[in-house]
Order: C-alpha cells, then sequence, then structure tokens
C-alpha cells in the first residue's frame, strides 16, 4: 500500500498505516508527522521525506525503513523490530529501548540509548554510523551500542559523559583514542577484534548503508563496560 | 570509638503471663525475641526491634508491648534525640540517611484546620439513609467539541473517561517495593470496589492482567516493564514525573531486591540493578511531555485517559497549567507527606509543601486560566480519612489516592523500615515465608471494608451539607472554614475563616 502523507496530520497518517491491511506500507513526502508506527507489531514499513518526533516508539516487531532524516527519541522504549535510518537521528534516539534494532547510517544527537537494558532473548542494539553527541548511553543497564565513526573527520567518536551511570550492557567505538571525560564507573579496553555478535551487527550496517564491510569490522575498537570495581550506587544508612 | 544508640522503643514482656510458646520469636524477621535455655524463658534485644507491632498483635496472651525508650540525651531544644542519632549514624558510616513511609515531622496539617459545613433550618440536610447519595465520579477531560454528523446528530466528542464508583483510587506501589500478595489484595479489592488501583513503575505481574480493568498502569524514567500489552492491559496510564516523598529524585532498586519473579514484571535481568533517574531524559519542557503523553495516546489508539503525576513543589500552578495543555487527562499531585519504600530522609523532611495548599493553587489556577476542564484533579499524599477526602474534594479533586491508608488497611503498622526489606506484615518484602502472611483474601477484604465505610462517611456528611452527590461538591470551597489559620493561609486555600458568613 502506498500512502501519500501530503498535508496529513499526523493523526491521519497514523491511522491510515494502522487501517492498512497491507503488511507493506510505503509513506511518501513525510513532513514532521510525529509518532509514525508508534507500537507497531507487523508491518514492514518505508518512509520518505521527514518524519516528526516518537517515529517507532514502543516498536514491537515491525520494521522501518526511513529514507532521510529521523528527528527526536526515534525508538522510545522500543520492545522488538528493526529501524534503519538512511540518514542521521536527532536526540534520545533508542531511549530505554529493550529489544529490536536501530541502524542510523550518519550521526546522533545528544543522551542516544540512555536506559537502553537487556531482557531474555530481548538484547537491544543501536549501531551508529556516524558519532554521537553528548550522553550517549547514560544509565545503560544491558545491550549494545555501537558507533563506526564514519565520515567524521577530526571530530571525536562521541561527545561528553559517555556512559555514565552504566550499570551494564556494553558499548563498541571504532576510534584510536580513548574518549576524553569518561566517567570512573566505565571501563575501556582496546580491542583488537569485535566479537561475533557485534560483527554481525555491523556487517548489517555495512550492507544495509552499502560500505566496505573489512573497513569496518577489521578495525581497532574501543569496548566500554561498567566497571565492578568501582559501582555507581552510593552509600545509603538505615535510619 | 564506641557509640552506642540506646533503642528508641523498648520490647516490655509481661513474665506472669509469657507461656514461652515461642510465637514471637517466630513472627520476627528482626531476631528480638529468642528463647534462652538456660533460664527457660523468653528474652528480647529491643535494639533489633523496628516496632512494627506484630509479636504484640500475635501473641496469644497479650503478654508484649513496645514502649517509647526514656532513656535521653541531655534535653535541647535545638539538638533533640533524633538528630543526635542522625549525627552519629553519618560519623559512623559516610552514608546518606535512608528513610521509608511519609515525612513524620511536626509540620502543620492543613486538614486538621478545615472544618466542614453543615445545613441547618434553611437547606435541609439529607439522609443518606433514605435518599439517593451519589459518589460515583469520572476522570478525564471534559472538553468536548460540539460537531454534528451528516443527519445533524450530535457526534460524541468526548475524550475517554474513567468511571469510579468512589472518589478514591489506590496511588502508585510497585511490585518489588511492596509484594506480591500485596499487589493481588490491592488489584481485588480495586475490582470489587469498581475503583483503580496503581502499578507504580515496576511493571505489572502477568497474573494480574486480568484486572486490567481496574488498573492504572505507570510509565516513570526507568520505562520498567512498559511495553505494548502492558498498556493495552490498563484502564489509564500514568506518567511518574515525580513523587511527593521525593520530588526530584529517582529511585534506586538494589540488584538484591530484584528476585527472579520482580525481574520479570520489571522486565531486566534477575539481580541486575533497577535505577530510574530522576528525570525523564527525554523531557525537559512542557513540549517534551506532551510528546510522551500523545505518544501513549497514539499506541493505545486514543482509548485511554493519561494521567501525570508530579510532586507538590513550590511553583506547582504553574507546572500544572502546562500539563492541562500537553494533552494529559488528568493530573495526579502528590503532597510533601506522602509515602514511599525508601527515599533520602533529608528530601523526605525537607523538600516540596502539602498537598492542601498545592491542591488549592492548582484548582484555582487552572479556574483562572479557563482550563479547568481540561484535567481531572486526583490529590494524594496523605489523605488519612473520609474528612481529609472530603475536604480534599471541596477544595477542588475530583479525586484522591490513597497509599499509606491502605497498606495500613493491609497489615502496615507504620514502622518506617520498608527499605529493610523485611517486612513482617508480609506487604514491603519479597521474602517468600513473609509474603505468604499476608493472605490476598484477607487483604482485599480489609481494603473494601476501609473504602465502604468511607464511602458511607462521605455520603452522611455530605448528606449534612444539603449536598447529594460529589460533583457538587467538587471546588465547593464555601463549605470549608479555616480555624487557627493566618489571612495568608486561608487566601493561599482560598477558604474564609470559621465564624465568617457565607
Amino acid at each position: 500500500m502506498k500512502i501519500d502523507a501530503k498535508d496529513m496530520a499526523c493523526e491521519q497518517l497514523n491511522a491510515a498505516i494502522k487501517a492498512s491491511a497491507d503488511r507493506k506500507i510505503e509513506v511518501t513526502d513525510v513532513v514532521g508527522q510525529r509518532y509514525i508506527a508508534t507500537a507497531c507489531s507487523d508491518k514492514e514499513i518505508e518512509i520518505h521525506g521527514t518524519p516528526g518526533n516518537a517515529m517507532g516508539a514502543y516498536l514491537d516487531g515491525a520494521t522501518i525503513a526511513l529514507y532521510g532524516n529521523a528527528q527526536e527519541a526515534t525508538g522510545d522504549t522500543m520492545n522488538g523490530g528493526e529501524i534503519d535510518v538512511f540518514g542521521s537521528a536527532g536526540d534520545a534516539t533508542g531511549y530505554a529501548m529493550r529489544g529490536g534494532k536501530i541502524f542510523i547510517r550518519g550521526d546522533v544527537g545528544y543522551r542516544c540509548g540512555i536506559h537502553m537494558k537487556a531482557y531474555r532473548d530481548n538484547k537491544p542494539a543501536i549501531v551508529i554510523g556516524g558519532r554521537a553527541g553528548s550522553f550517549l548511553g547514560e544509565y545503560q543497564a544491558g545491550g549494545t551500542i555501537v558507533v563506526l565513526g564514519d565520515e567524521i573527520g577530526d571530530k571525536p567518536v562521541v561527545g561528553y559523559f559517555c556512559g555514565t551511570g552504566m550499570h551494564g550492557g556494553e558499548m563498541y567505538l571504532r576510534c584510536d583514542r580513548i574518549p576524553v571525560t569518561l566517567p570512573p564507573q566505565v571501563k575501556a579496553e582496546q580491542i583488537d577484534a569485535i566479537p561475533s555478535d557485534v560483527k554481525a551487527l555491523v556487517e548489517r550496517w555495512c550492507k544495509l548503508f552499502d560500505k566496505d564491510v573489512k573497513t569496518y569490522t577489521g578495525a581497532k575498537f574501543f569496548k566500554l563496560t561498567p566497571d565492578s570495581e568501582n559501582p555507581y550506587k552510593r552509600m545509603y544508612t538505615s535510619n | 570509638m564506641q557509640t552506642y544508640i540506646y533503642p528508641e522503643y523498648e520490647v516490655v514482656r509481661d513474665r506472669a503471663k509469657c507461656v514461652n510458646c515461642r510465637i514471637c520469636e517466630r513472627e520476627c524477621a528482626n531476631g528480638v525475641h529468642r528463647f534462652d535455655e538456660k533460664l527457660k524463658v523468653m528474652v528480647e534485644d529491643s535494639a533489633k526491634c523496628v516496632n512494627c507491632h506484630r509479636c504484640v498483635c500475635m501473641c496469644p496472651v497479650h503478654a508484649l508491648k513496645i514502649v517509647k525508650s526514656d532513656d535521653t540525651y541531655k534535653l535541647n531544644a535545638n539538638w533533640d534525640n533524633r538528630t543526635i542519632n542522625e549525627i552519629f549514624k553519618q560519623a559512623d558510616s559516610g552514608g546518606v540517611l535512608l528513610s521509608s513511609m511519609g515525612n513524620p515531622n511536626t509540620y502543620p496539617i492543613f486538614w486538621d484546620n478545615l472544618l466542614i459545613n453543615a445545613s441547618q433550618v434553611t437547606n435541609p440536610p439529607i439522609d443518606p439513609l433514605r435518599e439517593p447519595m451519589e459518589t460515583q465520579m469520572w476522570l478525564g477531560s471534559r472538553v468536548v467539541s460540539i460537531r454534528r454528523d451528516a443527519e445533524g446528530k450530535l457526534v460524541d466528542t468526548l475524550k475517554p473517561q474513567l468511571k469510579l464508583s468512589v472518589p478514591i483510587m489506590f496511588s502508585a506501589m510497585s511490585y518489588g517495593s511492596i509484594s506480591y500478595n500485596a499487589h493481588e489484595s490491592l488489584a481485588r479489592a480495586a475490582s470489587e470496589l469498581g475503583i483503580y488501583y496503581n502499578t507504580g513503575e515496576g511493571g505489572l505481574h502477568k497474573d494480574f492482567y486480568k484486572y486490567g480493568a481496574n488498573t492504572i498502569v505507570q510509565v516513570a524514567s526507568g520505562r520498567f516493564g512498559v511495553f505494548r500489552e502492558y498498556l493495552d492491559t490498563a484502564a489509564a496510564i500514568e506518567i511518574k514525573m515525580g513523587q511527593g516523598a521525593k520530588p526530584g529524585i529517582g529511585g534506586h532498586l538494589p540488584g538484591a531486591k530484584i528476585t527472579a519473579d520482580v525481574a520479570e514484571t520489571r522486565m531486566i535481568p534477575e539481580g541486575a540493578d533497577a535505577i530510574s533517574p530522576a528525570p525523564h531524559h527525554d523531557i525537559y519542557s512542557i513540549e517534551d511531555l506532551r510528546q510522551l503523553v500523545m505518544s501513549l495516546k497514539e499506541a493505545t489508539d486514543y482509548k485511554k485517559p493519561v494521567f501525570v503525576k508530579i510532586a507538590a513543589v513550590h511553583n506547582i500552578a504553574a507546572i500544572a497549567s502546562g500539563i492541562a495543555r500537553s494533552g494529559a487527562d488528568v493530573i495526579a499531585i502528590d503532597g510533601f507527606r506522602g509515602g514511599t519504600g525508601a527515599a533520602p530522609t533529608r528530601i523526605r523532611d525537607n523538600v516540596g509543601i502539602p498537598v492542601e495548599v498545592a491542591l488549592a493553587q492548582v484548582d484555582q489556577r487552572l479556574r483562572e486560566e479557563g482550563i479547568r476542564d481540561n484535567v481531572s484533579i486526583v490529590a494524594g499524599g496523605s489523605i488519612r480519612s473520609s474528612g481529609d477526602l472530603l475536604k480534599a474534594i471541596a477544595l477542588g479533586a475530583d479525586a484522591c489516592y490513597i497509599g499509606t491508608a491502605a497498606l495500613l488497611a493491609m497489615g502496615c503498622h507504620l514502622c518506617r523500615s520498608c527499605h529493610s526489606g523485611k517486612c513482617n506484615w508480609g506487604i514491603a518484602t519479597q521474602r517468600p515465608d513473609l509474603v505468604k502472611r499476608l493472605d490476598p483474601d484477607e487483604g482485599a477484604r480489609r481494603l473494601v471494608n476501609l473504602v465502604t465505610a468511607w464511602k458511607h462517611e462521605l455520603e452522611e456528611m455530605m448528606g449534612g451539607m444539603g449536598i447529594n452527590s460529589v460533583e457538587a461538591l467538587r471546588g465547593n470551597r464555601l463549605m470549608l472554614r479555616g480555624i487557627g489559620l493566618t489571612d495568608r493561609e486561608l487566601n493561599i486555600l482560598g477558604v474564609k475563616s470559621a465564624g465568617e458568613s457565607m
């Protein structure tokens, strides 16, 4: 099914997507409509244009391919499915996501992957092609965040306060130098080869965005994990 | 250096009555009681006692009582015993003081300075035993637009509403902070009463999905257990922005308390810490809040009211004005005496304002701005009786949340030790041997009793005022008079002084 979103209000557009009996939906001329495919479980949606905030919030198994840039809060509290962004994504991408995967060709804004968590077989993943803004993976409790640093020139691969409050999961940063201002609760080690599940994520990213696999999977990465020697907790006294 | 803090409360046993049955020993998870094999008598260690009164209630011969210790430091009106002991504890440990349940300090309680009106002669009272009394209340936005279909018939544009048989709901308490049996008691009582209970931010146990029609599910900064089915199952969704007992503070449920069942409900690994950050990191403005409200509505096809819960803080009226424009249907205000399973003592005891003044100010501000009908208002944070409930409604609340009162109905004795996880009453604990002490049949029955009794009292007080429906009482501040309050306080509460006529 094809939907021309021109002049459609977001409620109208989302109702049309929900009402569609077809599994495959192509939406064109999207200009800022919010909440597209919220909690969607059973569709393959192709979007052309620039959707508004909270695209794929609570996504529950559907796939979204976005040919354009995403705005804020893409994949908020996502539970399953896949979001592929053929551009860059804004702030709070993948907030508190618990399952599914987000692949971004370009950069993400601030606060990406905050409070990402894993649950049983649900291992959420975000692969960022370019660089991430500050506060990447704050409070991360599970899942995997990969930043590939593609076409970023001299700029650092992540911004400030990466992983503050991290207490689970892992981050892989493709870079030569350890990011400055890593908080004490985060441990960083340089690794020569990424593990197979992360390799599969990078390969998927390369395939989606037509990049040379070896350039990315063969590179050196820094692996960030919570430092169990230095846990993130305050000491309390019963009163 | 040796510091010894003498127990605040002492266990007193009447040895003439004690029959050494050792029930107290079995009932106490804190290990206060013990049988001395040599002396053949029960002995007690008051230092371990939290004063939960479990042993006092269970002693078959009533041989036990707990008394306030008369041990004291040299009396000092500035440095009282509690303050000195807190200094000792912190000097010993370097720790942040952690407390449970609501603010116990002697701040003014405005409910106790408000008096209710009654009819005499000209406007006769109504006898609720022989005349119908309407305690039903609907929560949701009342804003409608007049639209007609092609045939000229009115189109229903009313947003989704929650129907309450009594304007009382059980406030948010998460599975993890309270037990499975406590949750089941609340869920069953809410179903039977035609009201609602609130999951708190710990997700909804799969066994309780069947009570969905009477369940409000919470979405907090950690988003624990939030997914499509959770949202679909509920009658309403509450976004938790703050809590009266700890405004501006998040939560940290340590891994040790994340048992297999709690982990499954929160949808996190067993034994992993559950951290709720203080802010929602995607909400920095009313516009951002609107985004979460609308995404939740979109996810549930605009079929469910969305609540926004905030702590009562100094600028509450302006904040509420923003929330009323955010697309939310209900604002829940939690006053600074509201309960908690754990909060830093200094926050609990010093941050926020009483719900009475917050509620009065929010209601007034929304009316002045002409947006009062955009939202319903739910007040919580220590509603202790049907008297408080009635006064809250007269100050402008559509309904009240009760938390501490509900816990008391289930057996809590307010020992304020929830954070220890060793609740002898089977409420604030995950220890299976303790949880089973709370029978959900009994818990639900006592909750139903409490709310039913309050309903009768509410009817009686309304009848006395010559009012026969809660709707007519709502925001009816002429039914209240202040006593012992300053002009400024009367102004803020929007009520006249006792003795002033209409």
